[in-house]
C-alpha cells in the first residue's frame, strides 16, 4: 500500500512535467495548427543553456533566467519566424516534418557543441522529505507538483479570465472573425509560441536535476508530452493536464506492476485504445478549437 | 620539365607510403556516442594518450603506432559495421568495443580475420565461447562477482539483498553470476529488478526495493542510469547499503550522482584512485591533457595499447598471426614495462589475473578500502 503511494506521487511529479510539455503542444497546434515534433528538445535544450549560462559565470537563480529568456527568443520568436512562418505555407505536414529535422537538428547541435556524455544539473528544490499521511515523500516531488500547478492555474486563469486571454481563444477559434473584430491574431499567435517556450524551459528546469543533462533526454519526453495531449484531447489545455498526469502515473503503475521492459508499450497500447474509441480524447471535443 | 615533375611527385609519393608502411596501424571502435558516451571517450583518450606516449620515446620496435577512431554509437549493429570496416583496412590489433553486447556481436569478425581484439566488455560469456583472438581489459563477471557476493554476505552481513540490473549482455551476466554466488553464500535475493538501458525514471524500481526492505542493494547499471538510481534512492530514502562494481562508484557516477554516491560501495578492477605508483602518474597525465579525471575506461585504453607494445617486444617482430598466441599466457611486469601499471596475467581464454580494490565513496571521493590480492 505504502508503495501503491509512493508510485502515485513519483508519477504524479512525472505526469505534472509531462503536463507542462503537453500543454504547449496543444497550444501551438491550437492557435497555428503547428505539430512540433521538436517539443522533447525544446525540453532538453533550456537545460544546457542554463548550463551554458553557468560555465560562464552566472549564478544558478540568473542562468535561470537567462535560460527561460534565451529559451523564449531561440525556442518562441526565433521557431515562429525562421521555421514555422515560412513553412507554414506549405501546408501541415511539411510544418511537421520541418520540426523533425529540427529536432534531429537541436540533438547534434548539442552533441556537437556541448557533450555527448550527460551532465549533472543542480535542483531547485533541496532534497529532503516530509511527511504526509504518515507517508515519507520527497521535496523534490512535491516542488515539482507545485510549479507545475502554478504554471497551469496562472495559464488557464489568463486564458479564461483576461481580456488577453479571451484574444488568444478568438484567435485559435476563427481567425478570420478575430481579425475582423480587431483582435491581433498574428500578435496572439506569437504569444502562444513564447508561452510554449516558457513551458518548455521550465519543464526542463524540473526535470533535469532527475533525468540529467543530455542530448537524448527529450526523445522519451516528446513522446510522452505527444501521447498526454492525444490521450487527453487534442484542443483543449484540460485535456493536456489531465493526459500529462494519467501518462505519469500509468508509467510508474506499468513499471511496477507490469514489468520494466514492457512500461513503454503500456502509454502506447492506452493511446491506441483512446484512439480506437474515443478519437477525440478523453477531455477533448470533436471539431472544436479552443485554447 | 615535365618528367622532373612526375619523378618529383612519384618520389613523393614514394616516400609518403614508406613512412605509412613504417607505422603499427591499430583499429578502434568504441562508444564515443549514445548512451556508452562516456565509456568510449575516456576509453578513446586512454588510447591516444599512450599512443602519445610510446610514440615520443620512439615507438615500438622502432615503429610509430598509428590509431583510427571509429564511434559504434553505442549500437552493436553500427559496432559490427564499424568493426567489419576498420577490419577490411587489416590494422594490426583491434581495439574496442567497450560494450559487451557489441563485443559479442563483434569477436566473431575478428576471428574469422585471425586479428587480436583487445576490448573492454566485462560479461562473463565473452571468454567462454572459445574464441583464441579476444583479450580483455579488466576482470570478467566470472573473476569479479564471486568476490562481490562474498563481500556482501561477509562484510555487509546481507541476509536479503536486491539485486537491479540492466537488461542487456553485460547486466544479464553479472545478474546471474551474483545471484548464483549469493544464493551458494545463503543469502536470498528478494528483489530482481530488471531495468532498461537509457532508462531516466527510477522512481517505480526504487519503490519495488523499499517494498522489499533487503539488507543490501546490489546495483548492477551503467554509469548514467547508476547516477539516476542513487538520486532516486536518496530521494526515496533507501538507507540500505548498496554494493555494485566499478559502474556504480566510477568519477563520472560521482560527479553525475552528487551527494547521493556518498556511501556507495564497488569492487572494482581498476580505479584511478589505487594506491600504486604507477596508476597516480598515469592519473596525473591523463587530468593535464584531458581536463578531468579519468574512469576506469580510461585505464582499460590505456592498457590496452601497452599489452600490444609489451606483447610486440616480446615477440620481437610485428607479426599480427602470431600476436595472440604470445599474448595468452603472458605475464607482463609493471617493473619491465611501467605502462602496463600493475603486474598481470593473461590467461588461455583471454582473461585477466591481477590484483583489485574495493572501493567506498566518502564525500564524493573514491576511497580505497582494501587491496585484494592478484590470485596466482
Amino acid at each position: 500500500m505504502s508503495n501503491l503511494f509512493d508510485l502515485l506521487v513519483a508519477g504524479l511529479a512525472t505526469g505534472a512535467i509531462y503536463a507542462l510539455v503537453a500543454v504547449g503542444f496543444t497550444l501551438l497546434w491550437q492557435t497555428s495548427q503547428t505539430i512540433n515534433f521538436a517539443q522533447g528538445e525544446f525540453v532538453m535544450l533550456p537545460a544546457f543553456l542554463m548550463l551554458a549560462a553557468m560555465h560562464a559565470g552566472a549564478p544558478f537563480w540568473l542562468a535561470i533566467i537567462l535560460g527561460i529568456l534565451l529559451s523564449m527568443i531561440l525556442l518562441g520568436l526565433g521557431f515562429k519566424m525562421l521555421l514555422v512562418d515560412p513553412m507554414m505555407r506549405h501546408g501541415v505536414l511539411p510544418l511537421a516534418i520541418a520540426t523533425m529535422a529540427l529536432a534531429i537538428g537541436i540533438k547534434e547541435a548539442v552533441k556537437q557543441f556541448f557533450s555527448a556524455e550527460a551532465s549533472p544539473f543542480p535542483s531547485i528544490v533541496p532534497t529532503g522529505d516530509v511527511s504526509i499521511l504518515g507517508h515519507a515523500v520527497s521535496l523534490q516531488s512535491i516542488g515539482v507538483l507545485v510549479v507545475a500547478i502554478l504554471a497551469v492555474v496562472g495559464l488557464t486563469t489568463l486564458l479564461n479570465r483576461t481580456s488577453l486571454g479571451h484574444q488568444m481563444q478568438a484567435a485559435a477559434q476563427n481567425p478570420t472573425v478575430a481579425r475582423i473584430i480587431g483582435v491581433p491574431v498574428e500578435r496572439m499567435i506569437l504569444l502562444t509560441f513564447l508561452i510554449n517556450a516558457f513551458l518548455v524551459a521550465l519543464a526542463s528546469l524540473l526535470i533535469t536535476p532527475i533525468y540529467l543533462a543530455k542530448f537524448s533526454s527529450g526523445e522519451v519526453l516528446g513522446q510522452a508530452a505527444f501521447i498526454a495531449a492525444i490521450v487527453g484531447g487534442f484542443n483543449q489545455v484540460r485535456g493536456a493536464i489531465a493526459g500529462g498526469l494519467l501518462i505519469g502515473v500509468l508509467d510508474n503503475l506499468a513499471a511496477a506492476y507490469v514489468s520494466t521492459q514492457y512500461r513503454a508499450a503500456v502509454p502506447m497500447i492506452f493511446l491506441i485504445a483512446v484512439i480506437l474509441f474515443r478519437p477525440q480524447g478523453l477531455l477533448g471535443r470533436a471539431e472544436e478549437r479552443t485554447v | 620539365m615535365k618528367t622532373t615533375i612526375l619523378a618529383g611527385a612519384l618520389l613523393a609519393f614514394a616516400a609518403a607510403t614508406s613512412v605509412h608502411a613504417q607505422a603499427i596501424k591499430l583499429a578502434d571502435v568504441a562508444e564515443l556516442s549514445g548512451g556508452g558516451a562516456t565509456v568510449g571517450t575516456n576509453w578513446k583518450n586512454g588510447i591516444d594518450l599512450a599512443i602519445e606516449e610510446i610514440n615520443a620515446k620512439g615507438g615500438v620496435l622502432g615503429r610509430k603506432l598509428e590509431v583510427t577512431h571509429a564511434d559504434s554509437q553505442s549500437n552493436p549493429g553500427v559496432a559490427r559495421a564499424q568493426v567489419q570496416k576498420a577490419l577490411d583496412a587489416e590494422p594490426y590489433v583491434l581495439l574496442g568495443p567497450g560494450y559487451s553486447g557489441s563485443v559479442k556481436v563483434t569477436a566473431p569478425l575478428a576471428a574469422e580475420a585471425g586479428i587480436a581484439q583487445i576490448m573492454g566488455g566485462e560479461a562473463a560469456e565473452l571468454t567462454q565461447a572459445g574464441n583464441k583472438f579476444l583479450f580483455r581489459t579488466s576482470f570478467g563477471q566470472q573473476s569479479s562477482m564471486p568476490k562481490v557476493a562474498k563481500y556482501i554476505h561477509d562484510e555487509m552481513k546481507a541476509k536479503t539483498v536486491a539485486v537491479v540490473w540492466v537488461n542487456n549482455d553485460f547486466g544479464r551476466g553479472g545478474r546471474d553470476m551474483v545471484s548464483k554466488e549469493l544464493e551458494r553464500l545463503g543469502s536470498k535475493v528478494v528483489a530482481d529488478l530488471s531495468t532498461e538501458a537509457g532508462q531516466a525514471d527510477f522512481a517505480a524500481d526504487v519503490g519495488k526495493i523499499k517494498a522489499a526492505n533487503p539488507d543490501a542493494v546490489f546495483v548492477y547499471l551503467n554509469e548514467e542510469e547508476s547516477a539516476r538510481i542513487l538520486k532516486e534512492l536518496k530521494r526515496q530514502g533507501v538507507t540500505a547499503p548498496l554494493m555494485g562494481e566499478t559502474t556504480l562508484i566510477g568519477q563520472k557516477v560521482i560527479e553525475l550522482a552528487g551527494d547521493a554516491a556518498n556511501g556507495a560501495r564497488g569492487h572494482v578492477g581498476l580505479t584511478t584512485d589505487a594506491p600504486v605508483d604507477l596508476v597516480k602518474q598515469f592519473r596525473e597525465k591523463f587530468s593535464k591533457k584531458y581536463n578531468y579525471v579519468p574512469d576506469h575506461n580510461g585505464l582499460k585504453g590505456y592498457l590496452a595499447v601497452y599489452m600490444v607494445k609489451a606483447t610486440t617486444e616480446k615477440m620481437g617482430k610485428v607479426d599480427p598471426k602470431k600476436f595472440a598466441d604470445t599474448l595468452h599466457g603472458l605475464t607482463i611486469k609493471a617493473a619491465d614495462e611501467p605502462g602496463i601499471l600493475m603486474d598481470v596475467t593473461f590467461s588461455d581464454t583471454g582473461d585477466i589475473d591481477r590484483q583489485s580494490f574495493l572501493v567506498e565513496v566518502v564525500e564524493g571521493k573514491q576511497v580505497v578500502k582494501q587491496v585484494l590480492p592478484k590470485v596466482k
